[in-house]
This record gives C-alpha cells, structure tokens and sequence, in this order.
C-alpha cells in the first residue's frame, strides 16, 4: 500500500521513529504520516504475532495501537507533534 | 472543575451539532463534546493538518454547521473524548480527557449523538497490513487528502463503495475492481425510493459515472474469498456470492493491488446508551443493536435522548432533521419540532433503501471459515466461538468469558456483530435472545495516569488517629 497525498505536506517536524530519525507533518494524524512515510505495518497481534496496520482511521479498532513516547496510544487520533519518540518494533 | 448545564450533547456530527445549535440558538444553556479537533461527524469530516479540503459539497455543509455552531452560544468542547458516563440524582455526570487534562460536566438532559462504526465481515487475510475499511477510506481522502495506494480493489457493499470508488478516481488512483456483494438487481429495486430524493439521486449517479468513464469494472453478485499477501496485501481474490452474501459455485479471479478497500455497512455506536443499561432492541436493517426510544427521542431513561446513526443507521439527512427536531423539543418549542419531524417522515423510504443495502447479510456471517480470525484483538478464530458455544456458552457474556471475545482493547466493536450473529446461528437462536455484551467503562481507552491527573501520596488526607 504506497500512499500518496494530495497536497503539498504542511511543515514537518524531526521525531524519532524506532530509534531512527525522521520527519513527519506537523498536525497530520500519527496513523496518516505513517502511512504515506512506508509503514503500512505498525505492530504485530499479542497472541499470534500476525502483522497489523491502521484499520479503521477513526478510533475504533485499536490496531493502531503503538507507544508514542513510552505510553500506548493510537495513532489515528494522535497529530504529530515535534519530537516524538514513536515504537513500532515491540509494540503491545 | 465541574460546569453544569441544561443539556450536554455528546457528538458534534450532523446530528449532534445540529441539536446542540438549536437548543443553544433557542436559549438552552448547552455543551457539546467530541473527540474530533473539529465538528462534523464522520460525513462532513474537517481536514486536518494542513490539508485544504476538497471543496466538494460535503465540506461546504460541514462548513455551513461549523460556522452554525460556533456562532451559537453553545460551550465547545472538542478534542475531548468521553470516556465515562454515570446517572447521577439530578441527570448525567459525563467524563472526558481534552488537551487540558480530565473534565467532568453535569446536565439534567444528555444527547447521545455518537453515529456508526463500519462493519467488515471477516475473511482469510483480512487482517493484512494494507486492508482498511470504506469509512477509513473516506476519512484519509476527507480529512487528510490522502489517497491509500497505487492499485486499489474496492470491495464490500452499500453506498460508500461508489463514495470512495468515485473519490478514488477523482484523485487518479488506479481502482482495479469495484466488487459489489449485491446484484444489479438489489439497486434496482431500490431505485423508487432513491429517484424519490432527486438531489441525492444525482450525487449517486454522479459517483457512477465517474467510476465508469474511468473504465473501471464494476462485479456486483461478487465477494472477496481472501487476501494474499502475508505482511502486506499483494493479491485479492473474489468470487461469486448469492443475494445473502454467502460463496457460490463459480471461477475465481485472482486481482493484483497493494490494498483492499473493504467494508459491509455500518453498525450502531450505542455504547453509552448500553453502558447506562437503557433498554436496547435488536433491529437488522438499522445496523444492529438500538436503543429503544420515543417520540421525542427519549430512551427508556428519563432525560436520556439518542439521534442519528447511533440510535439506529439512517443516514446524514436525518440524522441532521432528528438534531433539529430534538433541539428544538429540548427548547420547549413543540410546534416547530412537530414540522421537523414531518419532514422526517418524507425522507424515511430513501434512508431505508440505503439501510437495506448495508445490513448484515447472515448467510455471509455464517460462511465464514473455521480457521480465520473474527476477534482482531485477540486473535480469536471462527473455530474457536464456535467450540466455545458447544461447550456450554448458552449467552453472550459467557461467550466473552470463554474466548475473550469483546475483551481486547476494541471492547468488541470490530467483532460485536459477528460473533453474536455466529454464536445465534449456532444455538438456533434470535440475536434478541443471545443479547450483547454488558457495556462496561471505559468508553474509550484512557492512560489512568492522566485522569488521575498530577497527584502526591502527600496530598491524602490522614485522619488524626483515633484516642485510645
Ligand atoms: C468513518 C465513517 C465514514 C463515513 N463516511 C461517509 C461519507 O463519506 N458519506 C456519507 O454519506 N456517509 C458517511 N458515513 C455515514 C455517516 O457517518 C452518517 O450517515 C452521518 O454522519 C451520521 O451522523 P451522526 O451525527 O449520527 O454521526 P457521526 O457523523 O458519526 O458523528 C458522531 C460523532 O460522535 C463522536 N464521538 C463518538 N463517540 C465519542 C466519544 N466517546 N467521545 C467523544 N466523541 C465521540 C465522533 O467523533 C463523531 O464526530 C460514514 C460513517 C463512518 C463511520
Ligand atoms: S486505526 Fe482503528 S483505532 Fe486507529
């Protein structure tokens, strides 16, 4: 899934994503700038280890569940913000 | 902080956002709360980040309420999710976690205005990188003006397939199949009641031609058998499906994409109204399970009103229509929620039509193959509810006890529909008797640390010790 926007991408901002530098919009949603950066795959299932993305974009079905700074949050309704250490290798 | 109200309306969709600027307008003291930055709902959804919006007329209506609500004197709180509602002995307490930490409101009227989640029938491979839903479709080409891939199959049923199809080509995506569980037959019989709403029956045939001058095929009678792909999608394969949506006898075609568009309509969001155990009623062409309500929208508890898709799937045009009816009820003024409600009634054949279309088709459900995961949360296959139900689990909170089925992070609400459509067939029994989950709290997924908010061991009041 190669994602691709419409619109120039607003400022970005430099985090850090599994320890790696990067830089993604300002304001985006985490699960959005993800995608269109690569990262269709964003943590594996707790009991069976199966890969999983972002399903929904709205709330609803925690797969977008990653550790954003130490806590678990989901990535749909998270806007990056400057400096955010993002998880996707072992996340919950 | 405590800030008491006349009514808190939770949702600033269509629905919600009409009700709270009409009560508001009209002189009610109101607050209106939603998780989203901005109101809207799901169909009139702001852009966000940067992105400028499509300029399409689903952003001009969303701007109309926008500026509709921020003119009332309505309180906004948005970007604050809910994640708490209790009866208190004067109305409602509702808790939510915004920006600036944990609020409580107070109000002796609550307006639950929540909407819908899609519904996606699960199938082998559904839970690859690269599979999302039709509503998160329309949410990444709404919101952010992100179109999710280079070849993309769009699949399920209901009207947001030709949405997101039109909306796909529009943005020069390459869309390599429209596959369609309904036959070419189930519109058709529709089409009185859709021509009876000639505006929306001009979007939707715009939507069509956009999709056929672009050449794309179009399969109605067909169904996705499965995704390959492992650790992203690389190939759909779909099939033929009878009017039920369950497999039939026919070739398979194998279509090479880097996504899966999917979605099978939509299902009430009624976890508020569930979790203050108001009484709820099973209703298959309304998404599922709905709060029983009257006239005025009130539910089976005094004070407590629920409009929209929520309380039961009808569409924006009257979840917009049941907000302003209910504002306006709310305000004491009953002559002009009467004419509301008239106007409603116009609208219901072509809100049933497109009901029809996205209602869980159970022949679909029970086809499901042993092996393929129903629960995402918890990996919990089809094979496993079922050995669950023949082990004893006779109702549905047993059935989450014995699988963990609703337990994971989601609460159910990717796999509510499924698993009590599966656990039915299985005991031979209506969705009415199996019944549903007990909503418990949170509503949403809150970290603790931040509604404890900042807190010292020292700050615990110790009590003097008693005298010996
Ligand atoms: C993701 C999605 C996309 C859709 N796209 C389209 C489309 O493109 N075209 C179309 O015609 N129809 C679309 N629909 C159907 C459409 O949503 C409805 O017909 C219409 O929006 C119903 O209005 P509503 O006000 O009842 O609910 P909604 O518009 O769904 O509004 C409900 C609001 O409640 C908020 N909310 C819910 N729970 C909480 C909580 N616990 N805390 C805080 N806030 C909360 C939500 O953030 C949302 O803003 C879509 C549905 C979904 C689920
Ligand atoms: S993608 Fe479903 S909750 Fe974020």
């Amino acid at each position: 899934m190669t994602a691709r926007r419409l619109h120039a991408a607003p400022e970005r901002v430099a985090v850090t994503i599994d320890g790696e530098p990067a830089m993604l919009p300002a304001g985006e949603s985490l699960a959005t700038a993800l995608l269109c950066e690569g990262h269709v795959l964003l943590r594996r299932s707790p009991r069976d280890g199966t890969p999983r993305g972002a399903f929904c974009f709205m709330g609803a079905c925690q797969e977008c569940a990653i550790l954003v700074d130490g806590s678990v949050r989901q990535a749909c309704l998270t806007p990056v913000t400057a400096g955010m250490a993002i998880e996707l290798r072992g996340a919950p | 902080m405590m800030a008491a109200f006349d009514v808190i309306v939770l949702g600033a969709g269509p629905a919600g956002a009409t009700c709270a600027a009409t009560a508001a307008e009209a002189g009610r003291r109101v607050a209106v709360i939603d998780e989203q930055p901005r109101a809207g709902g799901q169909v009139w959804r702001a852009p966000m980040g940067g992105f400028p919006g499509k300029g399409d007329a689903d952003q001009a209506s969303g701007d109309t309420l926008r500026r509709r609500l921020a003119a009332s004197p309505a309180t906004r709180r948005l970007g604050h999710r809910v994640w708490s509602v209790v009866r208190t002995d004067t109305g409602y307490r509702v808790d939510t976690l915004g920006p600036d930490g944990p609020t409580a409101l107070e109000a002796p009227f609550l307006v639950v205005a929540t909407g819908a989640h899609e519904r996606v029938v699960p199938f082998p491979g559904w839970t690859t990188p690269g599979v999302i839903g039709l509503a998160a479709a329309t949410v990444l080409l709404k919101s952010h003006g992100v179109v999710p891939g280079r070849r993309l199959v769009v699949a399920g049923c209901g009207p947001l397939l030709a949405v997101v199809a039109a909306g796909l080509v529009k943005a020069g995506t390459e869309v390599a199949a429209v596959v369609d569980i309904a036959p070419r037959s189930a519109w058709l019989t529709r089409l009185p009641a859709i021509l009876g709403q000639p505006r929306l029956a001009a979007r939707g045939l715009a939507w069509g031609f956009a999709v056929a001058k672009a050449g794309v095929p179009v399969l109605s009678g067909h169904g996705v058998r499965r995704v390959e792909g492992g650790e992203a999608v690389t190939r759909v394969v779909i099939g033929p499906v009878d009017a039920d949506g369950a497999p039939t006898e026919g070739p398979e075609q194998i279509i090479e994409a880097d996504g899966l568009i999917i979605g099978h309509g939509l299902t009430t969001a009624c976890e508020v109204t569930r979790l203050l155990r108001a009484e709820h009623r099973f209703d298959r062409l309304r998404g599922g399970w709905i709060p029983v309500v009257d006239g005025a929208f009130q539910t089976s508890l005094p004070g407590l009103h629920a409009i929209g898709d929520g309380a039961g799937i009808r569409g924006q045009a009257m979840a917009s229509l049941a907000g302003e009816a209910l504002g306006w009820h709310l305000a004491g003024r009953m002559a002009e929620a009467e004419a509301t409600r008239a106007n409603m009634a116009a609208a219901t054949p072509f809100s049933d039509a497109m009901a029809g279309l996205m209602a869980q088709r159970p022949a679909q459900v029970r086809a499901i193959a042993a092996d393929t995961v129903v629960c995402r949360c918890e990996d919990v296959t089809r094979a496993e509810i079922d050995s669950a139900v023949d082990a004893g689990a006779t109702q549905i909170d047993q059935l989450k006890h014995f699988t963990r089925c609703g337990m994971g992070p989601c609460q159910g609400r990717s796999c509510a529909d499924t698993v009590q459509e599966l656990m039915a067939a299985r005991l031979r029994m209506s969705r009415q008797e199996v019944g549903q989950w007990t909503g418990r709290p949170p509503l949403r997924p809150v970290p603790l640390g931040e509604v404890i908010g900042a807190f010292s061991y020292d700050d615990i009041p110790i009590p003097t010790p008693a005298p010996l």
